[in-house]
C-alpha cells in the first residue's frame, strides 16, 4: 500500500488498540510460519546415522514436541529429505528421484559426516563425497553420528531458515565479506 | 424454569432450529424460502461439526499416541498445549505443490478424492444429532446410511488404477477385498438392533435406547463385531492395509500431495466420527460419548501390529460374519421368548 509517496505496511495502520487483541500478518508470513512448525520428513535413512534418526522421534527425545514427528513413508507427502548416513554413488540416482518426487516447498537436511563431505570414505570411489555434489542441502549437522539433540537443532536452525530467509542471507554475505 | 424444562423436552437443538426458522419467517414471509435457508444451514453446520472434528482429532491423534508412547506430543506450536498444530499443517497442505503424475488417468485421478468425501460427509444427513435434530428422518436411515458408506470402496480403487503405479493399484485392490468382507458383519451386526427396536428410522432407534437398556448391554456382541469391522472399514491400524507403509508406500494415495491428499485424510476423519455416532447415539452426551468412543479406535491403533491380508480376510468371513449371524438368531429367540411370556 502506498500512502504519500511512502511504502506502508498493512501492519503499521493497525490502531494500536486493535494490536493486543488482533493478529495481523502477511498471508506470505502466515505460510512461511506453516512450513516451518509443520517439517514432515521422508521416512528414509541411508546408514547408521538413521538408528539416531529414529531415537530422535522415540520417548526420550521426543521430535514431536515442534510437530515434526510425521514421517511419511511417501516422497508426495512430504517436506524434509533428511540424508541420514553415506550416499554411495550406485544409491544417489533413487535419492535424487526421491527428492524430485517432493513437492515444492521441499528442504534436504545432511546429517552427519559422511553425508557433509564423505565421513572417513572421502577418498573412495564409490562415495559421493559431500551430498552437496548431487542434492541442495539447507542444514549440515556435523557429527558421526550426530546425536539426536544434534539432529533436533538442525531441524530448528532449519525452522529459523524458512521464517527468516533474509538473515541467512545476510549471514552468508558477512562470511563471503570475511573471506 | 419451565421453559427449561420444555426445551430440555423437545432437545436443544430442535428449539434452536425452530427459533431461526420462526426469525427467517418473520424476515422472509415466504415457507419455501425460509425451508431453503434452514437446508443451507444444515448442511453448513454438518460440513462445519465434519472438519472441526478433522481438526481436533489430529490434534487428539498425536497428542493420544505420544502418551501411549511415554512422550510429550506437539507442545510448542500455539501455546504449551500445541494447540495451533493442526492449523499449521493444515496451512502447509494447502499450499503445498500440486503434482500430477506423468501417465495418470487425469479425471478419474482428480475425481476420487472428491468421490470419497461425499459418501462419508453425506451419511451425515441421517444421523440424530439430539432429539428431533437430523437432517433427514428417513424410514429407512439405518439401510440408506450402509448402502451409502459401502460407496466408499470405489474411489479407492479409482485412485488405485488412475495413478498408474503399482504401490498404489496394489492398495487399491486391497481396499475393495477389505471393505466388502467386513460390510457383511457389519451389516448383520446392526440387524440385531433393528429387530430390538423394530424400525429403521435413526430417531426410533435412539428413543428405543431411552426407553429401555442401552444396546451397548443389550447387544454386546453385536458392538464387538461393530466395532471390529467399522476399524476395518474406517481402514484404521490393525486393519491399516491400505496404507501399508513398509509393504507399498502409501497405497493408493501414494500419488497424491498437498490438498488432494489432505481430503483422503479428512475423509479418514470424517468416516471415524461417523462409525464412533453409529451405536451410540444419545440426547444430552452424545458428544462425550463419540469422543469416548473415538479415543477407544485411537487406543486400538496405537496398541496392536497390523495384521496380514490374509489373517484379516480370514478373520471376517470365519470368525465375525458366523458371530454377528448367531447374534442375530440369539435375538430372534430372545424377541420371540418375550413375546410368548
Amino acid at each position: 500500500m502506498e500512502e504519500r509517496g511512502i511504502v506502508v505496511e498493512v501492519v503499521d495502520i493497525v490502531p494500536p488498540i486493535l494490536k493486543n487483541n488482533v493478529i495481523v500478518v502477511k498471508v506470505d508470513q502466515l505460510f512461511k510460519w506453516a512450513h516451518a512448525n509443520s517439517i514432515w520428513p521422508l521416512s528414509s535413512g541411508l546408514a547408521c546415522c538413521a538408528i539416531e534418526m529414529m531415537s530422535c522421534a522415540a520417548a526420550r527425545f521426543d521430535l514431536s514436541r515442534f510437530g515434526y514427528e510425521v514421517f511419511r513413508p511417501c516422497p508426495r507427502q512430504a517436506d524434509l529429505l533428511i540424508v541420514a548416513g553415506t550416499l554411495t554413488w550406485k544409491m544417489a540416482p533413487p535419492l535424487i528421484r526421491l527428492y524430485e518426487e517432493m513437492p515444492e516447498p521441499k528442504y534436504v537436511i545432511a546429517m552427519g559426516s559422511c553425508a557433509i563431505g564423505g565421513g572417513p570414505f572421502a577418498d573412495s570411489y564409490s562415495v559421493v563425497s559431500g551430498i552437496d555434489e548431487v542434492l541442495p542441502v539447507d542444514v549440515y549437522i556435523p557429527g558421526c553420528p550426530p546425536r539426536p539433540e544434534a539432529l533436533i537443532d538442525g531441524m530448528l536452525k532449519l525452522r529459523e531458515k524458512i521464517m527468516h530467509p533474509e538473515r541467512v542471507e545476510e549471514e552468508r554475505k558477512a562470511r563471503l565479506m570475511e573471506a | 424454569m419451565e421453559i427449561w424444562n420444555t426445551i430440555m423436552e423437545q432437545g436443544v437443538l430442535a428449539t434452536a432450529s425452530e427459533i431461526l426458522r420462526w426469525f427467517f419467517m418473520l424476515v422472509f414471509a415466504s415457507e419455501l424460502i425460509v425451508d431453503i435457508i434452514m437446508k443451507g444451514i444444515g448442511i453448513g453446520a454438518i460440513l462445519g461439526v465434519i472438519s472441526v472434528a478433522a481438526i481436533v482429532f489430529t490434534y487428539a491423534e498425536r497428542k493420544v499416541c505420544a502418551f501411549m508412547q511415554v512422550r510429550i506430543g506437539p507442545n510448542r506450536v500455539g501455546g504449551r498445549y500445541g494447540l495451533l498444530q493442526s492449523i499449521a499443517d493444515m496451512l502447509k497442505l494447502m499450499s503445498k505443490e500440486d503434482i500430477i503424475p506423468e501417465g495418470c488417468d487425469r479425471v478419474v485421478w482428480a475425481l476420487a478424492p472428491m468421490l470419497l468425501f461425499v459418501p462419508s460427509a453425506l451419511i451425515y444427513a441421517f444421523f440424530p444429532f439430539d432429539k428431533g435434530a437430523a437432517f433427514a428422518d428417513v424410514n429407512v436411515g439405518v439401510f440408506l446410511m450402509l448402502a451409502i458408506s459401502s460407496q466408499a470402496v470405489l474411489p479407492f480403487l479409482m485412485s488405485g488404477y488412475a495413478s498408474n503405479s503399482k504401490y498404489a493399484f496394489i492398495g487399491g485392490i486391497r481396499t475393495v477385498a477389505q471393505m466388502l468382507s467386513y460390510e457383511a458383519p457389519m451389516v448383520f451386526s446392526l440387524l440385531g438392533v433393528v429387530m430390538l427396536s423394530g424400525s429403521m428410522r435413526m430417531c426410533d432407534i435412539v428413543e428405543a435406547q431411552s426407553q429401555q437398556l442401552w444396546f451397548i448391554l443389550m447387544q454386546p456382541i453385536a458392538f464387538v463385531v461393530f466395532v471390529i469391522s467399522a476399524t476395518a472399514e474406517t481402514n484404521r491400524t490393525p486393519f491399516d492395509l491400505v496404507e501399508d507403509e513398509s509393504e507399498i508406500v502409501a497405497g493408493p494415495f501414494a500419488e497424491y500431495s498437498g490438498m488432494r491428499w489432505a481430503l483422503f485424510f479428512l475423509a479418514e476423519y470424517a468416516n471415524l466420527l461417523s462409525v464412533s455416532i453409529l451405536f451410540l447415539p444419545g440426547v444430552v452426551w452424545f458428544g462425550l460419548k463419540v469422543l469416548a468412543m473415538v479415543f477407544v479406535f485411537m487406543w486400538f491403533r496405537w496398541t496392536f501390529p497390523r495384521t496380514r491380508i490374509d489373517q484379516m480376510l480370514a478373520f471376517s468371513w470365519k470368525v465375525l460374519l458366523p458371530l454377528a449371524l448367531a447374534n442375530v438368531l440369539f435375538t430372534g429367540v430372545g424377541i420371540y421368548a418375550r413375546q410368548w411370556m
